[in-house]
């Protein structure tokens, strides 16, 4: 009875189960050594320039193609002040929208306003670049510039900053574009994160008459503080690796200038302008260790954003 | 005892902070779509007469001071985010079926979802410095298949995230008794969860098309563009996203308005596959 022929039939072709398990498997294994493969292949192309310079490349502000001097200082500073300053101005304001649509809105505008944002993360980054040089830059530089300079480029070492002539393109432009295109993807984790603290706890401050502001400071925000600032961080990543939208308004000059007024340059920019109209194999492994540094650094910013996440969900599971 | 007595000066104040606080954050919210209102609204005005114009359509990019389209751009951005779709998707939807449908144990789906969620945000140009170097390096030139395989790799970690998503959505209960009738887990994997969470798998790859349609970074140094009309998938071929790129940085008045219109093109394309996304999705919940 134990060796009937039916179950046996019934499992006809077991392989074809091992098969597919194994299919799934090997692509999610590709998926899994795709990013070891982007590492690897960025260290190879950069061979010339690592040997070369080594660490010094990092902080060797040259770059001149005829000579074949090149250090990565001026891409890297430009990438980290404009991303700062899109944090400096994203943030605030992505938690003042995710605080209204959570808290604020009334129910029936929450779909409507929440699309919305989430539409501004869909517009290509080439079209915010456009429309940044076409549109923005002038006003920017017609309006907004003069008025900077005015008034805080007299202010002692902070001044500094503001300095130049108003060219509308440079770093704060670029910075200020990039806050707007950050903004969609911290609001909508914050928004999530928000959204999982339990209505008692809300519920139990509001009934010892904490004000609206009052629950979100000082019982929402503790609650989500890891999630918050893992959208935080995911937006500084996005930031950081955003190519179109900075290398229209960025200046393209390898230049290292203390105003942000100035045109700079940002890793990604460099590479968007120089790559294809590179000579030599130096040039191009100087441009390939740009992309190694920003692949470095985004993968940094963004395996810490989910691993705060993921630490926020954990708890999450253990309260529950 | 007069702590909450409305004229106590604590709780006048505390009530002017949460006024001011909450009108920053309507401020906040009106901020972010005064952009959106903004960008659209400029992308229609410079944009409109050029999509009005039926030569957009099916002239060529013309050199500066002719008269001319885009024909030849938007056929090969077409082409190429059709080849990426097509082969990312598969990819995408098989490794996302093993992190939620095998990988409950072992190391391998963790570690995946992880480096998944990593690359979904990594930079677009680094993967076209990847193409180029395993691929337009190696052959020698730029094609438009290295352009679609850049596009396919930003698709994979997209599709891999809402596959896993919407199949871990799917009830065991489902699972289980498809296994109690005595189906092996392949067929129930093809034929029931991977039928329960269509629509949402399906939202994931408009999704990816919507992203990759506006892409320019990957296919600067992979498809690179192409002047003219062009049907080789192994030469570089014309994409509306670099030629707007290109016609944008140049000092002529009429490529400009060119780019205008394929800007104002692909937005619109963007923004109809995202609502059509986002409307497939609300009718399955």
């Amino acid at each position: 009875m134990s060796d009937s022929p039916g179950p046996r039939r019934l499992r006809a072709a077991p392989w074809v189960d091992t098969a597919f398990e194994w299919l799934t498997r090997f692509f999610a294994f590709l998926v899994f050594a795709l990013l070891l493969a982007i590492l690897a292949s960025l260290v190879v192309g950069s061979q010339l320039t690592l040997e070369k310079y080594g660490f010094s490349f990092i902080w060797s502000s040259a770059w001149d193609p005829v000579k074949e001097e090149f250090g990565a200082l001026v891409p890297i500073y430009g990438t980290l002040v404009t991303s700062l300053i899109a944090m400096l101005i994203g943030v605030p304001v992505s938690f003042g929208i995710a605080l209204f649509l959570t808290e604020l809105s009334p129910a029936w505008l929450k779909r409507p306003l929440g699309t919305a944002i989430e539409l501004l993360a869909a517009i290509p980054s080439i079209i915010y670049g456009m429309w940044g040089l076409f549109v923005f830059a002038p006003l920017f530089q017609g309006h907004v510039q003069p008025l900077l300079i005015g008034s805080l480029g007299g202010v002692p070492f902070f001044g500094a900053l503001f300095e130049g002539p108003p060219i509308g393109i440079g770093m704060l432009a670029a910075g200020l574009i990039l806050s707007v295109m950050v903004i969609p993807f911290i609001t909508a984790v914050m928004r999530d994160v928000f959204e999982i603290v339990p209505p008692m706890l809300k519920e139990s401050a509001y009934g010892l008459g904490a004000t609206t502001w009052e629950v979100v400071w000082r019982v929402v925000l503790p609650y989500t503080k890891v999630g918050v600032i893992g959208g935080i961080m995911l937006g500084l990543g996005r930031a950081l690796g955003e190519t179109m939208a900075v290398t229209f308004v960025i200046g393209n000059a390898h230049r290292l200038a203390v105003s942000l007024n100035a045109p700079g340059n940002s890793i990604a920019s460099a590479l968007a302008n120089e790559f294809t109209e590179a000579v030599g194999d130096l040039y191009f492994s100087a441009l390939i260790e740009l992309g190694l540094i920003l692949f470095l650094i985004t993968t940094v910013v963004l395996a810490l954003s989910k691993l705060l996440l993921l630490r926020l969900a954990r708890n999450e599971g253990a309260r529950t | 005892m007069n702590a909450i007595h409305p004229g106590n000066r604590i709780y006048r104040s505390r009530k002017r902070v949460n006024f001011i606080l909450l009108a920053a954050s309507s401020l906040a919210l009106a901020f972010g779509l005064f952009w959106l209102v903004w960008i659209l609204g400029t992308l229609l005005y410079e944009g409109g007469t050029a999509l009005a114009r039926a030569t957009l359509y099916y002239q060529m990019t013309p050199p500066p001071g002719a008269d001319g389209g885009l024909a030849n751009a938007i056929a090969g951005s077409l082409v190429m985010v059709t080849a990426g779709t097509l082969l990312g998707t598969p990819v995408g939807i098989l490794a996302g079926t093993y992190l939620a449908e095998y990988g409950r144990r072992g190391w391998l789906a963790g570690a995946t979802r992880f480096l998944n969620d990593v690359l979904l945000s990594a930079p677009s140009i680094v993967i076209g410095l990847f193409v180029y170097s395993v691929y337009v390096a190696q052959v020698k030139h730029f094609s438009a298949w290295a352009g679609a395989v850049a596009l396919a790799l930003i698709v994979i970690p997209v599709v891999v995230r809402t596959t896993d998503d919407m199949l871990k959505l799917v009830p065991n209960t489902l699972r289980e008794a498809t296994m109690a009738l005595g189906c092996p887990p392949w067929k129930m994997i093809v034929s029931v969860t991977y039928r329960a969470a269509r629509t949402g798998i399906l939202t994931g790859i408009l999704l990816a098309v919507a992203r990759i349609s506006g892409e320019t970074a990957p296919l600067l140094f992979t498809a690179l563009n192409n002047q003219f009309w062009s049907n080789n998938m192994n030469a570089p071929m014309s994409n509306l996203p670099v030629v707007i790129f290109q016609f944008a940085m140049s000092p002529y008045e009429d490529w400009h308005r060119l780019a205008w219109g394929g800007a104002a093109l692909i937005t619109l394309a963007v923004l109809v596959l995202n609502i059509l996304a986002r409307a497939l999705f609300r009718k399955s919940d």
